[in-house]
């Protein structure tokens, strides 16, 4: 690589620096299950399956999301940032009751995605939604577009971020699905904790894959999809609602 | 030529704000503070850093935000964690890495708006 | 055609240097606020993540609607050759630049990180109706400057009409791209309307009409000119007919969502439970922004007093802003429906009706946008010929428009 990145230099020295990143990166890692160099594919979605009968009165997902991701609030529920929180439901009608962790759906079609006038609100390819901040203007038009009240703004200075999720004043954040962890292969921490902790209600997985076990769950019991009436194929199904 | 034409001007452009500091302006503005705790070498040499580390960046960023590319060798995370100073673990600060040559320049960073300027501590097992 | 004389306004007495000073006072209390606001974060507001948008936005859509429907009187006198408005439509098209521009200040200075205004301008999603409104707010500054010199510019005279036509088009779909903000807004239950976009355009004209007239009244009294009376009550009318399309609109919107089922509880909340807003919605919005101006301007006692069209117009301002205010606050304090049928609460106050309280920063903020607004017509009609050095009745041929 090396002569060819000489010979870039020579024509304009800021094309060379843009250019010669590509070639010059594939040397350095090996691959590994999906490896750092090879990017999010359309192959997979991303999704989970949360079953409320299993779902306990706890807060394990809740914790251990705020904790992996570095969310701290200063107890002002309403301008904290809430990645992830639990629901409690009652029927109107039969007084049946239930809980539920409820966060970013990762729509197929997000509504969040559509109305971000940057594109700084967008869906990787794996299906995971997510923000970035580097082109994030603040305006909340994605928090007033969210079916599910999922997206936080930031309302006050952060400080002590995790290295691998930067956050800050003044941009828009919510569940990442933790891409960091799903990038490395693991799975999200909420999910970790819930079969830690938990109920074990919770599966990750990837939604194409008819080996996998979210796959499989998915196909020998109903499962629903919050909003279903907005039609916009959420990559998070819940069971027993 | 164009080879050297531009490797000149890269020097000078790299040179100029060190020299002319050195005999005008020593009393005014604070030099920065270049001072690398850990040794070896960096992504790329010295002046090219100096000049495009900010396009290295920017690229590296949309491939990691967008794609999900995390290729270590151009993260600020790797950046951080050679610079980061010894005393403080931080780029940022009076003698910070970044913060003390950034306020030489008068240019403001954003990045650590979001990021955190700390060297992530070491733990034992952890696979980066 | 009788020529018209315009002339710019002295700007030397006291009371212009008085105003000015206030204004910018007002200025500066909205940048102070911008600032409080980025330097603290918005916990400094009342605003919240269950109140995402709040006072800073009523009064930027305010203004924004406003400002488009300011150029009414332009577009009446140009596209639909009333000769009457003529003489008018300078400082229609000078009040409608101006007003914009006290929005837009607001709406930017709002955002999370007003730095990044840059990146608004050179990323686009073309899906998203804010992406488009940028480009209509941008171009609806060059559309109506483009007109202003066709009248300002005695050579370009003779493309007045098609000028005022694009600029009339032109804020239709400005104002049908603001109301879209909200009718594009498929999860939440008191948006997602096709309504919207012309429930705002009829709202443009009359909060737009409501404030010219108020300007005009203010520039020209104290400035000394003849205001005829003829030209006054037929602006005051056609304010009234502008008042009552909004109640018909507003009237339609809720009748549909009341035989809508899943809206009832909405309505409920809107119209009779929902505490300061249904206050606001029947006393400062029907009564005091619908009833009173229709009254004043429609009665034969008072419709020829000017005391009562000024009245009028600053009672159509005051239910404007509570139209807006119950749209855009009211609109999100009522919890969102996630799980129909079902009751549900969380440390996010889901299924709570939101609270919300306007904070000094925000309202500070949107004053200052009103300021801005105000201090840039008053500069304007100082600096160029906008406004007649007379607007007295009588002109032979005035009278038949």
């Amino acid at each position: 690589m090396k002569p060819e990145r000489r010979r870039f230099l020579g024509w304009t020295a800021a094309a060379a620096a843009a250019a010669t990143l590509g070639p010059g990166l594939r040397l350095v890692e090996l691959a590994l299950a999906r490896s750092p160099e090879e990017a999010a594919s359309t192959l997979q979605r991303w999704g989970l399956l949360i079953d409320t009968a299993s779902c306990s009165d706890c807060d394990a997902c809740v914790t251990a999301c705020h904790e992996e991701n570095g969310v701290r609030g200063h107890n002002r529920p309403l301008t904290d940032a809430q990645w992830i929180r639990k629901v409690s439901l009652r029927d109107r009608r039969t007084g049946f009751a239930q809980t539920l962790p409820l966060m970013c759906q990762h729509c197929e079609h997000p509504p969040c995605v559509d109305v971000c006038p940057t594109g700084a609100s967008f869906r990787r390819a794996d299906g995971i939604v997510l923000v970035d901040k580097h082109t994030c203007i603040g305006c909340r038009y994605c928090v007033m577009a969210c079916p599910f009240g999922a997206r936080s703004f930031v309302h006050e200075p952060v400080s002590g971020q995790k290295p691998d999720v930067p956050r800050g004043k003044g941009t828009v954040e919510s569940c990442t699905l933790c891409v960091h962890r799903v990038d490395r292969g693991e799975t999200p921490a909420c999910v970790e904790a819930c079969n830690r902790d938990g109920g074990a209600a919770m599966v990750f997985g990837d939604l194409n894959d008819a080996a996998g076990e979210l796959h499989r769950r998915l196909r020998t019991a109903p499962s629903t999809q919050l909003r279903a009436d907005l039609a916009l194929n959420t990559g998070v199904r819940y069971q027993g609602l | 030529m164009a080879r050297i034409a531009a490797a000149i001007l890269a020097a000078s452009l790299a040179a100029a704000p060190l020299a002319d500091a050195g005999e005008k302006r020593a009393g005014r503005v604070a030099l920065p503070v270049v001072k690398i705790t850990k040794g070896g070498d960096c992504v790329a040499p010295t002046d090219e850093m100096r000049r495009n580390h900010m396009e290295m960046l920017l690229h590296q960023r949309d491939r990691t935000m967008r794609q999900g590319l995390r290729e270590k060798r151009f993260s600020l995370k790797n950046c951080v964690e050679c610079h980061a100073s010894r005393d403080t673990g931080s780029v940022l600060g009076k003698e910070g890495f970044c913060s003390s040559c950034h306020a030489y320049a008068s240019v403001k960073i954003d990045c650590f708006e979001c990021h955190t300027p700390m060297r992530q501590v070491p733990t034992a097992g952890a696979p980066r | 055609m009788a020529s018209v004389q315009y002339r710019e306004i002295e700007g030397r007495s006291v009371g212009f240097y008085g105003l000015l000073s206030g204004l910018a006072l007002v200025i500066a209390g909205g940048l102070a606020a911008a600032w409080a606001m980025e330097h603290h974060g918005h916990v400094i507001t009342g605003m919240s993540n269950r109140i995402v948008w709040g006072t800073p936005h009523v009064f930027a859509v305010f203004l924004i609607v406003a400002a488009s429907g300011a150029l009414n009187v332009a577009s009446v006198a140009s596209v639909f050759g009333r000769e009457l408005y003529k003489p008018l439509s300078r400082l229609s098209g000078l009040l409608a630049v101006a007003l914009l521009a006290g929005g837009l200040a607001v709406l930017v200075l709002d955002l999370g990180r007003p730095d990044r205004l840059i990146v608004a301008m050179t990323h686009y999603n073309f899906k998203s109706i804010f992406a488009w409104n940028i480009f209509l707010y941008t171009g609806f500054f060059a559309v109506v400057a483009l007109y202003l010199w066709t009248q300002l510019e005695r050579r370009m005279n003779g493309y007045t009409r098609p000028a005022g036509m694009l600029a009339f088009l032109w804020r239709l779909v400005l104002t049908t791209g603001t109301g879209s903000i909200f009718g594009f807004l498929v999860a939440r239950q008191p948006y997602d309307s096709a309504l919207l976009a012309p429930l705002f355009i009829v709202m443009s004209f009359s909060f737009g009409m409501a404030v010219f007239l108020l300007v005009l009244m203010a520039a020209c009294h104290w400035s000394g000119r003849v205001l005829g009376d003829a030209l006054l009550e037929r602006l005051g009318r056609l304010l009234g007919v502008f008042v009552a399309a909004v109640l018909y609109f507003v009237a339609v919107h809720h009748l549909t969502n009341l035989y809508i089922a899943r809206q009832t509880d909405l309505e409920r909340f809107l119209l009779w439970d929902g505490g300061i807003y249904p206050l606001l919605f029947w006393v400062v919005q029907i009564l005091i922004g619908g009833v009173v101006p229709l009254v004043l301007l429609f009665s034969g006692r008072t419709s020829r007093a000017r005391g009562a069209l000024a009245a009028a117009a600053a009672c159509v301002v005051a239910g404007g802003f509570a139209q807006v205010y119950v749209i855009i606050i009211g609109g999100q304090a009522y919890p969102q429906l996630i799980f129909p049928g079902k009751e549900m609460s969380s440390s996010f106050l889901d299924g709570v009706v939101a609270g919300y309280v306007p904070s000094l920063p925000e309202v500070a903020l949107g004053l200052g946008g009103v300021g801005l607004a105000l201090a840039l017509t008053v500069l304007g009609l100082k600096v160029l010929p906008f406004l007649p050095r007379s607007l007295a009745d009588g002109k032979p041929d005035s009278a038949t428009a």
